[in-house]
């Protein structure tokens, strides 16, 4: 069959090789983190935000809340690092709205290239922008005192608890980023669902000081359970007492089954969101 | 003889809930020629471009691009064609040299073409001093041709463009058609859709008029002129005192004429040249002295209006005093 790139090409036509998926996604992945190169204020939010929130905590809020069997400072830092992963679901949403309404995602669909790359390139730079947070706040927190107090392998598989659990949330982001028509409606719609995520939870105060409801919802929320992974595997705090809900007596096990669980609700709802904005 | 046509839109239909935003276009671009798609804004333009080239799937009907079908083989589509976005579709964080990179990479082009396309094209497109800078440094006709240059760099042999020209000063805006006209006559197709009749009737070899997702017409600008009503011959006279003369050998020869004595204007409806040079030898031969004799087209902004009962740059306000019967 004869067709016309072959027989009326305006110039010699370059060699096209679609990349792999791989290829691809990586290359939209330096395209992000050459924006985070360019604009590094868009880091505000996982280094001075963060730095400020350990400080604020550590000195201001700290002195008055009491944690039986643990340094604020320590019981803090797991916390406030799990805070940073969840908040990734935010960036990927807020970077995907953005591109979707300047019509980037567009020139990239017409592109020979597979359109899932996107998302994968959206995810892992928004992992690694996150991941930034956390390697800032775990120095930050080696200056005030906080150390990971048991073994190397404990102390890496917190991190990779954190990474699965951010990269579980970053669904969520995705499935909003594809609904959402505008920057600042994902940016308010995020916010609201995050802050009552991460702070009913014993991130920043032990659940068993708040009313008996409110405690349930606590310990229940899976950001407690990868809390109180980080914590045990770095040695950081007590172990949950005995009347705390089940999720905190398992928090390594639980932690990796919500990540399945929140994976499996809603990587299928952000693709076919996605899939439904890109067919319009 | 390779006849397989650029492009085919057969009976396209795209519907958004119960809106009917194309509601069953077909036409046919040869290879190497231009069409406009021309109406007014929300006449269904984007819609047909976007199911073109693959970014939106058809509720119905077939579009085929280079041959290939735009459903069925979107890749091999998306290796044939450029797309020029209504919004100029350019990374504003990167420069203008890394927004060629970044699709160059994704083409999977080599590194050493690409490096000497963006050249190429930078030097064409009058971009090479803004090259380092950030893509949001540039003004709107420098993101234009930042935009035009990301689609050419694969080379592709069919060219789409939405509203390509839409917000540019009128500079600008004759640049870009000159950048187009020279596409064009390397051998590539454009497929463009602007709300400007100067646009379509500048570049257009065939035009679509497209309007509430249908098309109305469609022909080459001169067809579409004739359909919206005859030419006519337009006489100025050099002397007022002449008119009446004047007005008594016209109607000898010609129909309906009809004068104006301010402007010492005469005009009378014409099939074409031919009545236009009888008219000339008419007054070659009687002496009375004219400052100007020639031949008046219905522009293109007639056509639309006798076409649609509205303005093509006011669709918002559609009246119908203005419908030509």
């Amino acid at each position: 069959m004869t067709t016309v790139q072959a027989t009326r090409a305006p110039a010699a036509r370059p060699p096209i090789s679609p990349p792999s998926l791989l290829r691809a996604s990586s290359t939209i992945v330096w395209r992000n983190l050459l924006h985070i190169r360019r604009m590094p204020e868009m880091l505000l939010d996982v280094t001075v935000q963060s730095v400020m929130f350990v400080l604020l905590f550590a000195y201001v809020f700290g002195g008055a809340i009491v944690v039986p069997g643990a340094d604020y400072k320590e019981f803090l830092l797991p916390g406030i690092m799990v805070q940073t992963m969840v908040f990734s679901s935010a960036i990927v949403a807020m970077g995907l709205t953005s591109d979707l309404q300047k019509g980037i995602v567009d020139r990239f669909k017409s592109l020979p290239i597979a359109r899932s790359a996107v998302l994968v390139g959206r995810s892992i730079s928004s992992l690694i922008h996150s991941s930034i947070g956390v390697a800032v706040m775990a120095l930050t927190g080696l200056l005030i005192g906080w150390r990971i107090r048991n073994g190397v392998l404990e102390g890496v598989l917190a991190f990779l608890l954190l990474l699965l659990f951010g990269f579980a949330l970053i669904w969520l982001g995705i499935w909003v980023g594809s609904m959402m028509r505008t920057v600042e409606a994902v940016q308010g719609f995020m916010f609201t669902v995050m802050f009552p995520l991460t702070f009913v939870a014993n991130t920043f105060a032990p659940p068993e000081s708040m009313p008996s409801w409110l405690r349930a919802i606590a310990e229940w929320n899976p950001v407690s359970a990868v809390t109180q992974a980080c914590r045990e595997l770095w040695g950081n705090g007590p172990v949950a007492p005995p009347e705390a809900a089940w999720p905190l007596q398992n928090p390594v096990l639980v932690s990796i089954g919500w990540s399945i669980v929140l994976t499996a609700i809603f990587a299928p709802l952000a693709v076919s969101a996605f899939r439904r904005r890109s067919r319009d | 003889m390779n006849a397989t046509p650029a492009v085919e839109a057969i009976d396209l239909v795209k519907h958004f809930g119960e809106t009917r935003a194309v509601d069953g276009v077909s036409f046919v671009v040869p290879q190497g020629s231009v069409l406009g798609l021309l109406g007014p804004n929300g006449a269904g333009k984007t819609t047909l471009v976007r199911m073109l080239t693959t970014l939106s799937v058809p509720t119905s009907g077939t579009g085929r691009v280079a041959g290939f079908d735009v459903v069925a083989q979107p890749t091999e589509v998306r290796r044939s064609l450029g797309l020029t976005g209504q919004a100029a579709t350019v990374d504003e964080i990167l420069t203008g040299r890394e927004n060629l990179k970044l699709i160059g990479s994704l083409y999977g082009l080599p590194k050493k073409y690409v490096r000497e396309a963006t050249e190429r094209l930078f030097a064409r497109f009058d971009l090479t001093d803004a090259a380092d800078r950030m893509a949001k440094t540039y003004s709107g006709g420098m993101r234009r041709r930042l935009d035009l240059a990301v689609s050419l760099l694969a080379a592709p042999p069919i060219l789409f463009l939405d509203e390509p020209t839409t917000g540019l000063d009128p500079q600008s805006r004759s640049g870009l058609w000159a950048v187009l006209r020279e596409l064009v006559s390397e051998g590539t197709t454009l497929v463009l859709t602007t709300q400007y009749l100067e646009e379509a009737d500048q570049l257009a070899d065939e035009i679509v008029v497209v309007d509430k997702g249908r098309v109305i017409a469609a022909g080459t600008p001169t067809q579409l002129k004739d359909r919206a009503g005859r030419a006519s011959v337009v006489v100025t006279l050099t002397h007022a005192a002449d008119v009446d003369e004047a007005a008594e050998l016209m109607r000898s020869c010609c129909q309906e004429v009809h004068v104006e004595r301010g402007s010492r204007r005469l005009t009378a409806q014409a099939g074409g040249l031919g009545d236009m040079t009888r008219i000339a030898a008419v007054f070659e031969t009687s002496g009375i002295a004219l400052d100007d004799l020639g031949l008046a087209r219905p522009s293109l902004d007639d056509v639309f209006l006798h076409l649609t009962g509205h303005r093509a740059e006011d669709a918002s306000t559609p009246t119908n005093e203005g419908v030509v019967p």
